[in-house]
């Protein structure tokens, strides 16, 4: 009995004790489970996922950078540079992994001189790239540099740098931050200065740092350096008495174009006002237009030459031709044309010098309308001069079929056509060069480039020599005179068009002109746009800017005097210099 | 019941280990254990980038953990089933003061401060809480009656609030586990398992509910890391790729890319199997997994062999706990579960969880080496 009760209690006890081998089981089951499945994961990851991942990781390590290669520098014709490229750092960060902490931003914004909420606010950001500041001096970026920010990185760009300031300003232009021409010759010449980028494969690190370089994909290619035809000396000179000039007369604008008279180059091209290029807040739409070859003029009696010109090719017309100017006035249709006063009886010559507006007009009727417009076409009025330049005019020159006789006549004392400055330099370089139009270039040019006749050298020669007595005492700009040399020219004075006529109080003065007579060299166009003075008479206003700017030149440029040594004048003035 | 017999021979060794036996160590699992810490420094070294000063650090706290163990391995499991209730009302009162006046770290109040030292009193219910519970439980004969098992299962989920309140959710989660096994392990019925897993699945939405902010983003990026790869789902993206370029047999020891770059986030501390898997590979990932094995597996069997049944839940729940350690560690790196932070046993740096791993590790050897001599 005792037994069978021991066997119940143990039976009882078999029951009441939970089962522990099932426990120890489940526990190993569950640890197998579980390392099941972490090494399934493992294996999925590492052996059949690896391909996939190892990419992935490398997408993230290995980058392909750019490598900024050096823009071409830009020279004048003796290689002073003009536009330079250095080299600049620039602040770049990634707002993901730079703390936005105060005594970092702090710091930042003190080195960079950067407004410190706007800085905050750049760093807060949830891009990966951002400048925080480009192009900053070399002791900044030192600065910067020793702050070992996490996620700030300098890069190496190349700045450009205009050593020769708004004097060359409109010739040259300027880059954008991303070094790519925006104006002038940066921008016309914007592939040949480009330099291509290189690339390079390099590690980054998880805040973005370049770790090491791991190959050198391609290297950077600098771009070609550019040698203009501007003489920076010539540019200087005739930007300083330009600016004077305009000051002094309180103009609205002015503009000076020098043409080598023999090859088509031009060796100086300003216009007042100009800009700072190394300086962006001076960047005005006003100031930044090289007015000498956007902008459009009636020209007035500057033009006058030409319609001579075209006369004596048809053989009608000699300098000595006399005209019968008088009484100062005629009509022509239902319009007058007019003289300042009656010239009476006049030779060609005369008309030049004298400026007589009837004496151009009647020159101009006695002949058929088509061969004057021929000639001014030829002389490349109303065509661009493919200077290459961007946004250069072409001016205005309507086609004789549609000339009444009014128009004829006033198109020989130049209304009713516009020109640019570098227009009228141009045709007046085709009387400097014999009669010959060369191509005008802003580039320095290796060989003598093939022209095109357009008059006769006898025609040529004696316009020229009809023109020196403009310069003369009795002239209409004896101010233009340069002591020691034979000086040929025109004076204008043009009354500037307005909505709906000419207004009496606007002017645009003028003076074109060449040097040394007897084998030009230099020609020289002086525009100076609505003079504010009592004075607004091109012999008045232009003829000492190209008198100035003129003899400036001639020396600079070696030219010899062709003037008689026995000019009083000459030995007066040069005695006034020593 | 003649097993102790079996276990007296074994812990009566040679003469060789005279001095281990003296000492109370368990040759085996120290074997394991300073190979697991050897290992350890050397992923440090290169996780660290190299930096001395972290391997400095991490060798100070090494040293206090094995001191830690060799202490506590003196001390008779007798002492510790005496002391638990006074552990744990200690502990009790330490979390309410962490509550109160504990210090803020990282958006979370862990620590206290003392005075004289600064410590997070979570950890020690790693310790305590399976030995309140061995104690609780081992008192009366077993299975539990069901008075005691609400008792004990009320004694688990008072610390586990306390401290899922810091927010600690990792800490919760593992002292949390360590009731739960020392409640498996006294014997509660299936049935009763049952109806707690019914339950703990019936409280998922109320939890999702009391989670923070954080981490329920944690669970969201976990369901899909690529839904935010740049916040928090980098940390997932970044140890994916690093355990994956690792490939079969790894880019070899200091050459791993992802970890040198710095793109693997916390690659020294919770996400140091990221490095391990991509310098050393599969190869080396399961020869990792397979030590680590052995010291659960060591601690399984102390378990077994235990003397009585406080020592066979105490052995067997820190024995688990470290299992946990490890699977969830493991398990968050290589995308099996959510991101927790729990730091990979032994290896990862840092300091308390390593002192409190070595500390259960010195009760094991007290456990396996304090045993009485039965007459046959």
């Amino acid at each position: 009995m005792a037994n069978r009760k021991k066997k119940k209690a143990q039976q009882a006890e078999i029951i009441r004790q939970p089962s522990y081998r099932a426990r120890r089981f489940t526990v190993l089951a569950v640890l197998a489970l579980a390392y099941v499945s972490l090494i399934w994961q493992s294996v999925d990851r590492q052996v059949f996922e690896t391909a996939f991942l190892q990419e992935q990781g490398e997408r993230r390590y290995l980058r392909t950078m750019k490598v900024s290669a050096s823009r071409g520098m830009i020279t004048d014709r003796n290689g002073e540079p003009l536009s330079i490229s250095t080299p600049v750092k620039s602040v770049v960060a990634n707002p993901r992994v730079v703390k936005s902490d105060n005594q970092t931003i702090g710091a930042l914004a003190s080195i960079l001189d950067l407004n410190p909420d706007r800085l905050r606010r750049q760093l807060s950001s949830d891009r990966s790239f951002v400048y925080l500041k480009r192009r900053i001096n070399p002791d900044q970026a030192e600065k910067v540099a020793a702050l070992e920010i996490k996620g700030l990185d300098l890069q190496s760009e190349y700045r450009r740098f205009y050593p020769s300031g708004e004097v060359m300003s409109h010739i040259v232009g300027f880059t954008n931050i991303d070094d790519q021409g925006q104006e002038g010759m940066e921008l016309a010449y914007d592939q040949w200065l480009s330099g291509t980028p290189g690339a390079k494969r390099v590690i980054k690190d998880g805040s973005g740092r370049v770790v090491n370089q791991v190959e050198n994909i391609q290297s950077p290619a600098p771009g070609k350096d550019l040698t203009l035809s501007i003489d920076r000396r010539l540019q200087f000179l005739a930007y300083r008495e330009l600016k004077a000039a305009v000051a002094k007369h309180r103009a609205r604008s002015g503009s000076v174009v020098i043409l080598d008279a023999q090859n088509g180059e031009i060796l100086a091209m300003v216009n007042s006002p100009a800009y700072n290029p190394n300086d962006l807040q001076d960047r005005r739409s006003s100031k930044l237009r090289n007015r000498s070859v956007t902008d459009v003029f009636e020209p007035g009696s500057t033009i006058k030459p030409f319609a001579v010109a075209a006369a004596m090719e048809q053989g009608k017309f000699r300098p000595t031709t006399p005209i019968d100017v008088s009484p100062g006035y005629m009509k022509v249709g239902r319009y007058l044309v007019r003289d300042h006063r009656n010239y009476g009886m006049i030779d060609v010559a005369t008309v030049l010098r004298k400026s007589s507006n009837v004496g151009a007009s009647k020159i101009a009727l006695s002949m058929p309308p088509e061969n004057l417009w021929q000639l001014y076409t030829k002389l490349g009025f109303g065509s661009s001069p493919e200077s290459l330049f961007p946004g250069e005019s072409s001016g205005r020159l309507p086609h004789f079929s549609d000339w009444s006789s009014f128009e004829q006549a006033t198109l020989s004392f130049g209304y009713g056509l516009s020109v640019t400055p570098l227009q009228l330099a141009r045709a007046y370089s085709v009387l400097a060069n014999d009669g010959e139009r060369l191509p005008v270039s802003l580039l320095k040019q290796d060989q003598q480039p093939v022209g095109e006749r357009v008059l006769r050298q006898s025609t040529a020669r004696s316009v020229v020599a009809m023109l020196e007595s403009v310069v003369s005492r009795d002239g209409s700009a004896p101010l233009a005179a340069v002591p020691g040399y034979r000086v040929a020219g025109k004076t204008g004075t043009a009354k500037k068009s307005v909505a709906g006529g000419y207004a009496e109080d606007k002017y645009l003065s003028l003076f074109v002109g060449m040097a040394p007579a007897t084998r030009p060299r230099l020609v020289m166009a002086v525009f100076i746009d609505e003079p504010g003075g009592e004075e607004y008479y091109g012999g008045a206003v232009a003829g000492p800017v190209f008198s100035k700017v003129m003899s400036g030149a001639l020396r600079l440029m070696n030219i010899p005097p062709d003037k008689p040594w026995h000019d009083d004048k000459l030995m007066a003035r040069l005695g006034e210099q020593e | 019941m003649a097993k102790p017999h079996i276990t007296f021979h074994e812990s009566q060794p040679a003469k060789a280990q005279g001095l281990l036996a003296w000492l109370h160590i368990d040759l085996p699992l120290m074997i394991a254990l300073l190979l697991l810490v050897g290992i350890g420094l050397a992923i440090l070294f290169s996780a660290g980038d190299k930096e001395m000063v972290l391997l400095h650090k991490q060798l100070i706290r090494l040293g206090f953990g094995f001191a830690v163990m060799v202490v506590l391995a003196q001390i008779h499991p007798d002492n510790f089933r005496r002391w638990s209730p006074w552990l744990y009302g200690l502990g009790i009162l330490f979390l309410v003061l962490v509550i109160l006046f504990g210090e803020l770290g990282k958006g979370a109040q862990r620590w206290l401060d003392l005075g004289f030292v600064r410590f997070q009193p979570s950890e020690m219910f790693k310790l305590t809480l399976p030995m309140l519970i061995a104690w609780y439980l081992a008192e009366q004969r077993l299975p539990p009656s069901p008075s005691r098992l609400i008792a004990a299962a009320l004694f688990t989920v008072l610390p586990v609030i306390l401290i899922a309140k810091q927010p600690d959710l990792g800490t919760a989660l593992l002292v949390g586990s360590g009731g739960a096994f020392a409640l498996f392990l006294a014997g509660i019925s299936w049935r009763l398992i049952a109806v707690g897993g019914i339950l703990m699945a019936a409280m998922g939405p109320v939890t999702w509910y009391l989670m923070h902010d954080y981490q329920r983003q944690r669970v969201l990026t976990f369901l899909n890391p690529e839904s935010d790869p740049l916040g928090t789902g980098y940390h997932i993206i970044q140890s994916k790729i690093a355990i994956g370029s690792g490939g079969i047999s790894g880019k070899g020891w200091l050459n791993g890319t992802q970890s040198h770059l710095e793109f693997l986030p916390e690659r020294h501390t919770d996400f140091i199997f990221a490095v391990i898997s991509e310098e050393f590979g599969l190869v080396g990932v399961v020869a990792l997994l397979m030590l680590y094995l052995f010291i659960i597996l060591r601690g399984l069997y102390i378990a077994s062999q235990a003397q009585d049944t406080f020592g066979r839940i105490l052995a067997g729940a820190l024995s688990l706990i470290f299992f946990v350690y490890l699977f969830v560690n493991a398990g968050m790196v290589t995308g099996l579960l959510p991101v927790v932070g729990v730091p990979l046993p032994l290896i990862s740096y840092g300091g308390t969880s390593l002192v409190t791993i070595l500390a259960s590790f010195g009760i094991l050897m007290s456990i396996q080496t304090h045993k009485k001599l039965l007459p046959t």
